[in-house]
């Protein structure tokens, strides 16, 4: 067993810097990265790239990094949860790159797998298209996306082994199963680290081959963006 | 009288089959849910990574990591699964998807959507439409017919940054349902009291009115 573990939240974001490009796992407010995102407003580092399907709210997720002037440029599909940042971007302050989300899914996945880029049909004859190669396959259009390029990968699991091995739960799967992997170091924080040889191989979601360091999370808020019930 | 948003949901709640698989939008479609008959089989997929979307939860079984791509905490049904980001847009690319259902700030005669960008004013991004409108083969929109300064959302051509081309199949607003044929908007039926003529005033692309026109019917 190759052992990826380490200590603690500083130690698995060693070697964040000013400067780079970061992906980061989660879909609105469900399955985030929450103990490195604080780590990275603990540590200041400025100048990122993110590449993440939203950018939080104002106060939690990717907006405490957007609240401290942390991030250059985004990269997402849906923003439209942050004033912070719409106002940010109106402003010109903020560089954003829209990109339709199963797209984005699939570009991360392309760097995940070694595909340097793909065709895809979405965006075509819209202004997403504008600047790509366009070709028909089967009768149809499609334009040509490149795989992510990115320094570090943060992705977020239910729980993990030593190892590396990732398992989810719920809808948290979402763009941190496709993110591990994607970059040059992948660091994955789970709410529950085991031993290597606890988990059953045959439930693994992300084999550990794909994390580089593992660390479990001190603390999980796991705020929720739109509590919905109904009545008994 | 204009329908409800209710109303419109319920209608479209008839465009749902036994055996369909279902992604709906954030908003009016989202009712669609509620008005589907309980003696057919349907699954709803949400494109944040879940098939087999069930109601919303009771008060106080709420789970933040079991929720819709409007960011809603949701429960499953039997037969369930959870899956990743490429998988999801994979079942959406591969047209394992039968019917979409999405709103619109404006559809164009030809068929164009536009829903995602106001330049220099409202910025929140295409989420997964652009992928949705692109690969459905079945897309049904639910808007409204006018704006609040009463003029036509269904266009000739769209003005706004567009969302996906020739792609939508069937409109319903608060005054009709028209099918989208390559001449223009096709009236199909129109809502309890509302004359063609009012149709006609409030849409700007071509109308195609053929024969006796029938009102929708909402139960």
């Amino acid at each position: 067993m190759i052992n990826k573990k380490v200590q603690n939240v500083e130690e698995a974001l060693q070697g964040v810097a000013n400067g780079m490009t970061i992906m980061l796992g989660g879909f609105g407010l469900c399955g985030i990265p929450e103990n490195s995102i604080a780590e990275l407003v603990r540590k200041g580092t400025k100048g990122l790239t993110c590449i993440s399907n939203n950018a939080g709210v104002d106060d939690f997720g990717l907006g405490l990094l957007l609240q401290k002037r942390q991030i250059d440029k985004m990269i997402s599909s849906y923003v439209g949860e942050n004033a912070e940042f719409e106002r940010q971007m109106l402003s010109g302050e903020l560089e954003v790159e829209l990109t339709p989300q199963g797209t984005l899914a699939e570009k991360c996945r392309a760097a995940q797998a070694g595909i340097p880029a793909f065709f895809t049909p979405a965006g075509y004859g819209t202004e997403i298209a504008e600047g790509k190669e366009a070709r028909e396959f089967n009768g149809k259009m499609h334009i040509m996306e490149e795989a992510y390029k990115a320094d570090f990968a943060i992705v977020k699991a239910w729980k993990g082994d030593e190892a590396g091995n990732l398992i989810f739960k719920g809808t948290a799967k979402n763009f941190n199963a496709v993110m591990a992997g994607a970059a040059t170091i992948t660091v994955a924080e789970v709410e529950e680290l085991v031993p290597a040889g606890t988990l059953d191989p045959n439930h693994i979601h992300v084999p550990g081959i794909f994390v580089k360091r593992i660390f479990q999370g001190e603390h999980y808020e796991k705020r929720i963006e739109q509590r919905t019930v109904r009545k008994r | 009288m204009a329908l409800g948003k209710e109303d419109i949901a319920k209608r479209i709640a008839k465009e749902v089959k036994d055996g369909y698989f279902v992604n709906l939008g954030i908003g009016i479609p989202t009712l669609v849910a509620n008005y589907v008959r309980d003696d057919i089989s349907v699954e709803f997929q949400s494109e944040n990574g879940v098939l087999g979307m069930g109601p919303f939860p009771f008060e106080g079984e709420e789970d933040a990591d079991v929720i819709n791509a409007g960011k809603q905490t949701i429960t499953t049904l039997p037969g369930a699964s959870f899956f990743d980001s490429a998988t999801s847009f994979g079942m959406i690319r591969g047209q394992h998807v039968d019917l979409t259902i999405l709103g619109a700030m404006e559809v164009a005669e030809n068929g164009d959507i536009a829903n995602w960008k106001i330049p220099g004013k409202m910025v929140k991004g295409m989420g997964g439409a652009m992928d949705l409108v692109a690969s459905a083969e079945n897309i049904i929109v639910a808007m409204m017919h006018v704006n609040k300064a009463g003029e036509s959302k269904l266009l000739k051509r769209c003005s706004l940054p567009l969302t996906g081309v020739g792609c939508v199949k069937k409109v319903v607003t608060e005054l009709a349902v028209m099918e989208i044929v390559p001449e223009g908007f096709k009236l199909l039926e129109r809502a309890p009291g509302v004359t063609v003529e009012d149709i006609k005033n409030a849409t700007e692309g071509n109308l195609i009115i053929e024969g006796e026109i029938p009102e929708m019917v909402i139960e």
